[in-house]
């Protein structure tokens, strides 16, 4: 029952995966930037969070 | 003669606009007010004892804020019909997607265990053991949406709404210095002690609670379940505002009230505060454990709902609160189980409910600016809103609005992360 409920997770998963494949809001430049801005701005995120627990740990 | 009908007329034209208005007004004044959570009350209650009534002006100020952020979900959700976070996935692809939505349902969690710590607080001021709390407060929400209908849940919420402005005749049993509270409101000034790092951080604090990730998921699904159309966007807009009023005056009073009774003293939450003024007048210590109880109660739902329509807008469960228990099973199963997993770890001796509180607001860090983001750039595609994107002037102030709202919330997070790096 449990192989069950996870198997039909994933395909629901790659169901909405495909359905949302391609974005569809127009991407002009400021779009690509603005993503780009936040892709940064969260792996900064991730660096301080790693960094933060790495410190904890010492 | 002509005069009484012409007043007729007028009366008559009135009543039909303010019928008009509480059809349509709900999602805005929730939000606003449900936004005013525990942690919320927390935050006003600390902010007046240690800054007196010099910080209301800025409360004030944050008001509009709100209201121009908020303001957008409504406009995206009456025109697309799509929650938020379907929007993202629609629009940004399911990376983006499913970023926001587990990172919402991460936020949201930690949230919701923040409001149970608060409601639990609360009702421990009057003798009632955590556990009866929690599964009264539990039970209690789960009836509120299990009624079937979007139409009455509304309005069982908005009479928490209204129990929230508690507040406001708490603060006229203790004669507050009307002066000074004036002098707070309306010049902007800093303490005496200009500005230190504890006020850079309440500040800081004070904008987190009134721009949260869960409200821009919230309205915009509530916007969507509630059927808003085009023609009701002006309704939908002043339900916003009126919400936006609301939730400043709430904060004002409850800064007023800590500011008259407990200046200089340090607090460190509602519950704290709420004892300490059973000590000074029962009545009054009564008044603010229910009103903290109430916030901790209408943030739960709110935001539990949040997470609800975006899992049940993205996974294609039926996702309304118009359908009935047997109708949209997983959308009630998933609101259900997590209020009540929530309310659980609340009761688990030794549970790090600090470290809790501590990690929400670094979570809504991550997850603020980018739902922001998406935001301004799904009003400004002409494709998505034809003519209701953003105007010029409207970027202007929710670029300027949501740059800022970056920059504090990380702020804001990363101090919470390194205290030392505001410590004197």
């Amino acid at each position: 029952m449990v192989i069950t409920f996870f198997k039909n997770t994933v395909q629901t998963v790659r169901a909405i995966n495909r359905k949302y494949a391609k974005p569809h809001l127009h991407t002009t430049r400021l779009v690509r930037f603005c993503l780009g801005m936040l892709r940064a701005y969260l792996l900064l995120l991730i660096v301080i969070l790693v960094f933060k627990f790495a410190q904890a740990l010492h | 003669m002509n005069i009484l009908s012409k007043l007729y007329y007028k009366y008559k034209k009135l009543l039909k606009v303010l019928r008009l208005y509480l059809m349509i007004a709900g999602p805005g004044i929730i939000v606003m007010v449900a936004d005013n959570d525990a942690g919320g009350i927390t935050t006003y209650t600390a902010t007046g004892a240690q800054f007196g009534f010099h910080l209301i002006w800025f409360l004030i100020l944050l008001g509009p804020i709100a209201y121009y952020v908020q303001e957008m979900t409504v406009r995206l959700g009456a025109v697309t019909k799509r929650g938020h976070a379907e929007a993202i996935f629609h629009a940004f692809g399911s990376f983006w997607g499913w970023f926001s939505l587990l990172d919402l349902v991460l936020t949201d969690f930690l949230t919701m265990i923040t409001e149970f710590i608060g409601m639990t607080a609360a009702l421990k001021i009057f003798g009632v053991p955590a556990w009866v709390t929690v599964i009264g407060a539990w039970l209690l929400m789960s009836w509120m949406v299990l009624q079937g209908r979007y139409w009455t849940w509304e309005k069982l919420a908005l009479v928490f709404c209204a129990l929230n402005l508690i507040y406001v005749p708490a603060a006229f049993l203790i004669n507050p210095p009307i002066h000074e509270i004036l002098r707070g409101a309306v010049i902007p000034h800093f303490p005496p002690g200009g500005f230190t790092n504890d006020l850079f951080f309440l500040l800081m604090a004070n904008i987190g609670t009134t721009i949260a990730p869960w409200m821009i998921f919230f309205q915009q699904s509530a916007v969507v379940d509630k059927g808003l159309q085009e023609k009701d966007m002006t309704g939908g807009r002043v339900d916003t505002a009126v919400g936006s009023l609301l939730t400043v005056v709430v904060a004002s009073f409850c800064i007023i009230l800590t500011a008259t009774l407990l200046p200089g003293q340090p607090i460190n939450d509602a519950a704290t505060a709420a004892t300490k003024f059973m000590g000074i007048n029962k009545h009054l210590g009564a008044c603010l454990a229910i009103g903290l109880f109430d916030a901790g109660l209408l943030g739960a739902i709110c935001i539990s709902l949040a997470s609800s329509w975006a899992f049940g807008e993205v996974f294609g469960w039926a996702h309304s609160l118009n359908h009935k228990l047997k109708e949209a099973p997983w959308f009630y199963a998933y609101y259900m189980f997590v209020l009540l997993v929530a309310g659980t770890v609340v009761l688990i001796p030794g549970a790090p409910l600090v470290l809790i509180t501590l990690f929400v607001q670094v979570i809504a860090v991550t997850l603020l600016p980018a739902a922001l983001v998406f935001l301004i750039l799904l009003l400004n595609d002409e494709e998505t809103m034809g003519k209701h994107k953003n105007t010029w002037s409207q970027n202007v102030a929710n670029i300027g609005i949501t740059a800022m709202i970056i920059v504090v919330s990380t702020l804001y997070g990363i101090s919470a992360l390194f205290p030392s790096l505001l410590e004197k």
